[in-house]
């Protein structure tokens, strides 16, 4: 969890909302920041999770919760436990957007399995997946997910942005993909305008002109599991 | 058929499209200005005011819109579209088109965590309206040719100006679409502007 003092100078200087980290499991940390007034918490592999076997229960709380999740079992698992968003988990701080399109593919073909299984079928599904019963029959009549999904965990150009968006997702989260960018500031306002103009390829090309180089990717696959943030979470 | 736009800039637009879809009507979302030229209708949806201004930046966006209206097409505006819409925006000093003669304070109510939803007794309605308040602001003034179509606690949160309807609610996150039909009939030009209901006459 960041300091609340940087938290309350970062309030105090935008209008925007403002979203926070906390550690997996760790429901006091989250406490401590929906007192601070913060407006969404990410309870994110991204920090060193503080529980190993459970999530915190986000029906407690009325800040939204966003988490991240690898396939459909783990999305319905947080949505379970109250998530109002969720991202993909992609690996973080890589530059790398393969895990955040394998993560986001995983979600959809989930999704679409579901819509053709019988409701026969659904219980023997759920168990399968680790989910509720319940969301897994909601998915299965609606084809879709309850919750906003995002994209997150590797983000690092305005293609990055316009493909995880073509892919499904409602929005995309960057990081490291801007500050570690050779131009940040520039990098920032095209990453934001890609996700407007995502199926918008003339315009794509345009705003993809002149930013400098993007951040170095890491192949991630030459990272040692331990190495790995989205093996995080349960 | 009437031909429903939503800005697609930024923000809740989806919900929008989704409530329009669900009608039956013809609806597509908007990120260019050359768009405007095909629909009757515009939904300025919400999302975060600021955000929305810098991505208006790239295209001559208030000339557009503010034309758009001037030829009597109808403006449908919730929660951060209603700040793009209002006359002055007080504290922010931000930018705004100024078509609704009214003044709006961003984030009146407070923060994310401060979000409500409340019951609204609707004009001429038995049935009332729930609606969700994210982040809301609030009309702290509205001008005299700007019908109040509902309150909450006194205040307006609904209100209807010639082809502008705006809310500082999210009507597209109910599954009453009261407020998208109405707003469809004013797109449709089935509902006159207030002054031409009074006086009989086409207002100037």
């Amino acid at each position: 969890m960041t300091d609340p003092e940087t938290i309350q100078r970062i309030k105090d200087a935008v209008s925007i909302p403002v979203m926070a980290k906390c550690r997996i499991g760790h429901f006091a940390e989250a406490q401590i920041l929906e007192t601070l007034g913060i407006d969404y918490i990410d309870e994110s592999e991204v920090l060193t999770p503080a529980d190993e076997a459970y999530h915190i229960d986000k029906h407690a709380f009325k800040v939204p919760f966003v988490c991240g999740c690898r396939d459909l079992g783990e999305a319905l698992r947080r949505i379970g436990e109250g998530a109002a968003m969720l991202r993909t988990k992609g690996e973080a701080g890589t530059g790398n957007i393969v895990e955040a399109v394998r993560h986001m593919r995983s979600v959809q073909t989930g999704i679409r399995r579901l819509t053709t299984l019988g409701d026969e079928e659904l219980m023997s599904e759920a168990k399968e997946l680790g989910a509720p019963y319940d969301l897994i029959c909601l998915v299965a009549r609606e084809g879709k997910l309850p919750v906003p999904n995002f994209a997150a965990g590797g983000i690092a150009t305005p293609a990055d942005a316009s493909l995880m968006m073509q892919l499904g997702a409602e929005a995309v989260f960057v990081g490291s993909g801007i500050f570690k960018s050779e131009k940040p500031e520039r990098m920032a306002r095209a990453i934001v305008r890609a996700a407007t103009h995502y199926e918008d390829f003339e315009t794509l090309a345009e705003i993809s002109r002149g930013l400098g180089s993007a951040m170095p990717g890491i192949e991630t696959s030459q990272l040692d599991e331990s190495e790995l943030l989205q093996t995080r979470g349960w | 058929m009437v031909r429903i736009g939503v800005l697609a800039l930024q923000g809740g637009f989806e919900a929008h499209a989704r409530v329009y879809a669900a009608l039956g009507v013809n609806v597509v979302e908007v990120r260019r200005v050359v768009q405007l030229r095909d629909i009757d209708g515009l939904v300025l949806p919400g999302g975060e005011s600021t955000t929305l201004l810098k991505l208006m930046e790239d295209e001559p966006w208030f000339e557009a819109l503010s034309d758009f209206h001037a030829d009597g097409k109808a403006l449908f505006a919730t929660c951060a579209g209603a700040i793009l819409l209002a006359r002055e925006v007080l504290d922010s000093g931000q930018r705004a088109l100024g078509l609704l003669d009214a003044s709006i304070r961003r984030n009146a109510f407070g923060r994310q965590i401060d979000s409500f939803e409340a019951d609204l007794a609707l004009d001429g309605e038995r049935e009332p309206l729930r609606a969700v308040f994210i982040r809301a602001p609030r009309f702290t003034a509205t001008g005299p040719d700007v019908e109040v179509l509902a309150r909450l606690d006194d205040e307006p949160v609904l209100v209807l100006q010639d082809n502008i309807l705006a809310a500082t609610f999210h009507p597209e996150l109910t599954a009453d679409p009261r407020i998208h039909c109405r707003f469809l009939d004013l797109a449709a030009g089935l509902e006159r502007p207030v002054a031409e209901r009074a006086t009989g006459v086409a207002a100037g």
